[in-house]
């Protein structure tokens, strides 16, 4: 009976997962920001990870929005996937009715996830993807701007080089008010020893040569970084993974992993404000700048 | 009132959360707090009774009133749940591993009036000889007791305050009395088949005449079997005297209900997987007991909420409801909790279904010493009731 069952699993597996490509590089002709992105197969660990990420997405926008529709909490929202890779995280979202878009520079990853998609036909109709940048996404009168009730970048962060221009782009890419998640990597020592070391050379759960402690940022960083260009970080929570159970959970420790919630402040309203106050004219011309 | 004569002891009151209909409620016939159920060779005797318990023993539940009530609740959710009555399944065509232009990746199911339907997760609750297990190929272990059941509704001799369920194992097989009401009972008889063709054939006078012989006779006795049995009875209540309750007889037959006489046969099943891709089979297309115990239903009822529990925790975290990862999870939690039940049910029938003195006296005492020991008792319990 058991060796019935882990057949049954791997077919189970087997049947999504398909051709991948590791370590593609991409870099834009327009700007500074290169992505080393691994495809992401729907390995075990990738899959079990994505849940939690999925968690921290679906619960706050839940809290904030409310479940309109029966088996369609998130129906009627507008969902960006930065990195998407192979859907892991599109996927769940767009099962729950939000309307997903996943980006991802590597053309490999994209195929990979419109073939698994393909087994899911309530999908076909709310979750798309393209291969594109965040940066091509965000160019001013292009398709994406201001358009998305919410930005997901998961494990995304720490393979970026400049972090400012991500910052910028998902800016851009929202609407006022909307929230930006994004889990990644903290920079310590421990992260060295654990998600370098342990991960990639010891027990190989990614592939040797996926992360560069040197772009792994702090949530301290990362929270100064955003709100001084527009976000006001709502919170964020450390994650921890147990390579026993294979599960991930919450923590209070956010030396290792960590999710951050963030939401795009609105814009002040210049009919309302007073031309003569310093702080509206600051507003105003931070403002300006962010959108030209 | 005409009573169908499938009766549901259910046993588990946490199953109860799905029938919160009034309805249900307030046709809920009889709470029996005290089971009897002893053996025809020897006078060993086992009650079940409320000191063992927190809350009632158990509801006995016609079929019917559960299937009004479940068909009341579907009406009222009409607008997210499709039935279609009167309707066959000709055909079900599997999920391919590949994607094949314009196929769909899901179970296709095509019906008798030429209906096709496709279906991210198809459930099979078919019945023991499930269309939907055979189809998949899925391999079950099954074997035939040489036993068919004979049900009948009967009418007692006189109103008594029904609420007890008697059950005698005779050495062709037990047989079993469960209240209805203050007047009327549910018979359950496993016995050979040949028997049971005879009973069908016997006018009601004779039928009436040999239900009450078989509960009340005394004509399996051996002298041995009486003076051991009579032996450790005396030995056990010098060392716990308080224990064991008063003794009860079971209510005398005076007539049976008109038609309601039916047979059928008798067999165990347990299909090897409950799961494929897509696919879950639950109830009796995943395993099949005899009613010595009356948990058949029970056992379905659990894989219900199991599976339903499970689904919901999946569809919240927006995975695909077909995928294996929650089926598995569904197959191992049932398989083990099903499995050592009807292993137990099974040891059960085939240590009674026999004369032969030496396995008489060794259940006898099992029987004597169980019924005196409250923490043995209480175990039964809690496992039946999980």
């Amino acid at each position: 009976m058991y060796s019935k069952k882990f057949g049954r699993l791997i077919f189970g597996f087997c049947t999504r997962c398909l051709t991948s490509v590791v370590n593609g590089t991409s870099t834009s002709a327009r700007t500074a920001v290169s992505c080393t992105s691994v495809c992401k197969r729907h390995t075990p660990f990738l899959e079990r990870r994505s849940r939690i990420g999925f968690a921290v997405v679906r619960d706050n926008l839940l809290n904030a929005h409310g479940g309109r529709q029966p088996g369609k909490p998130l129906a009627g929202l507008r969902i960006l996937d930065v990195g998407c890779g192979g859907g892991l995280l599109t996927e769940p979202l767009g099962r729950l009715g939000a309307d997903v878009l996943g980006i991802d520079p590597v053309a490999d990853s994209i195929g990979t996830a419109e073939v698994h998609a393909w087994h899911d036909p309530d999908l076909r109709g709310n979750v798309r993807y393209r291969a594109n940048t965040l940066e091509e996404l965000s160019e001013k009168g292009g398709q994406g701007a201001g358009q998305f009730d919410a930005v997901v970048a998961s494990e995304v962060v720490e393979h970026l080089a400049d972090l400012e221009t991500f910052t910028l782009c998902c800016n851009q890419v929202l609407k006022p008010g909307g929230s930006l998640f994004i889990t990644t990597i903290n920079k310590t020592k421990l992260s060295y020893a654990l998600a370098i070391v342990a991960a990639e050379e010891v027990l190989r759960i990614v592939p040797s040569g996926t992360h560069d402690w040197d772009k792994f940022v702090s949530p301290v960083e990362l929270e100064r970084l955003l709100e001084s260009n527009g976000f006001h970080v709502e919170s964020i929570r450390g994650m921890l993974y147990n390579p026993l159970s294979g599960a991930w959970s919450w923590t209070e420790s956010t030396r290792i992993n960590y999710a951050l919630h963030a939401v795009k402040l609105e814009e002040p309203d210049p009919d309302e404000d007073d031309p003569e106050d310093p702080t509206v004219i600051v507003a105003q011309a931070k403002a300006r700048r962010w959108y030209n | 009132k005409i009573f169908s004569f499938t009766v549901s002891e259910m046993m588990c009151l946490n199953y109860l959360f799905y029938f919160d209909t009034q309805l249900f409620w307030d046709t809920l016939t009889n709470i029996y707090p005290l089971s009897n159920v002893w053996d025809a060779c020897s006078d060993a005797l086992i009650t079940f009774d409320k000191e063992n318990l927190q809350d009632e023993l158990a509801y006995i539940v016609e079929n019917n009133i559960i299937v009004a009530a479940l068909t009341k609740q579907l009406e009222n959710l009409s607008d997210q749940v499709r039935v279609q009555y009167k309707s066959k399944v000709v055909k079900y065509i599997w999920p391919k591993s590949h994607q094949v232009a314009d196929a769909i990746p899901w179970v296709q199911v095509t019906l008798a009036n030429g209906q096709t339907l496709q279906t991210k997760l198809l459930i099979g609750a078919d019945g023991p000889n499930s269309m939907v297990r055979r189809e998949a190929g899925i391999p079950t272990v099954k074997w035939n007791y040489d036993q068919s059941a004979v049900v009948a509704v009967l009418h007692l001799s006189e109103p008594t305050e029904n609420n007890v369920a008697w059950q005698r194992f005779l050495p062709t097989g037990p047989i079993a009395m469960l209240p209805l009401s203050d007047t009327e009972s549910s018979l359950v008889w496993s016995t050979s088949h040949r028997h049971a063709e005879e009973l069908l054939q016997l006018d009601e006078e004779s039928f009436v005449d040999s239900i009450n012989t078989a509960f009340w006779s005394n004509e399996n006795h051996s002298e041995l079997v009486e003076t051991a049995g009579s032996l450790f009875r005396t030995a056990l209540s010098v060392l716990m005297p308080s224990a064991g309750s008063a003794r009860q007889l079971p209510p005398s037959v005076a007539g049976i209900g008109p038609k309601s006489r039916v047979m059928f046969p008798l067999g165990m099943g347990h299909a090897s997987e409950y799961i494929r891709h897509r696919v879950a089979l639950i109830g009796d297309a995943a395993h099949r007991v005899h009613p010595l115990a009356g948990q058949g239903a029970n056992l379905g009822f659990g894989d219900v909420a199991c599976l339903t529990q499970l689904l919901s925790q999946a569809a919240f975290n927006g995975k695909d409801l077909g995928a294996m990862q929650h089926l598995l999870e569904y197959e191992t939690v049932r398989q083990r909790h099903n499995l050592p039940m009807m292993a137990a049910i099974d040891l059960m029938k085939r240590l009674y279904s026999t004369n032969a003195a030496p396995m008489v006296v060794l259940r006898t005492f099992g029987l004597q010493a169980t019924n005196t020991l409250p923490a043995m008792k209480a175990q039964i319990m809690a496992f039946a009731s999980k």
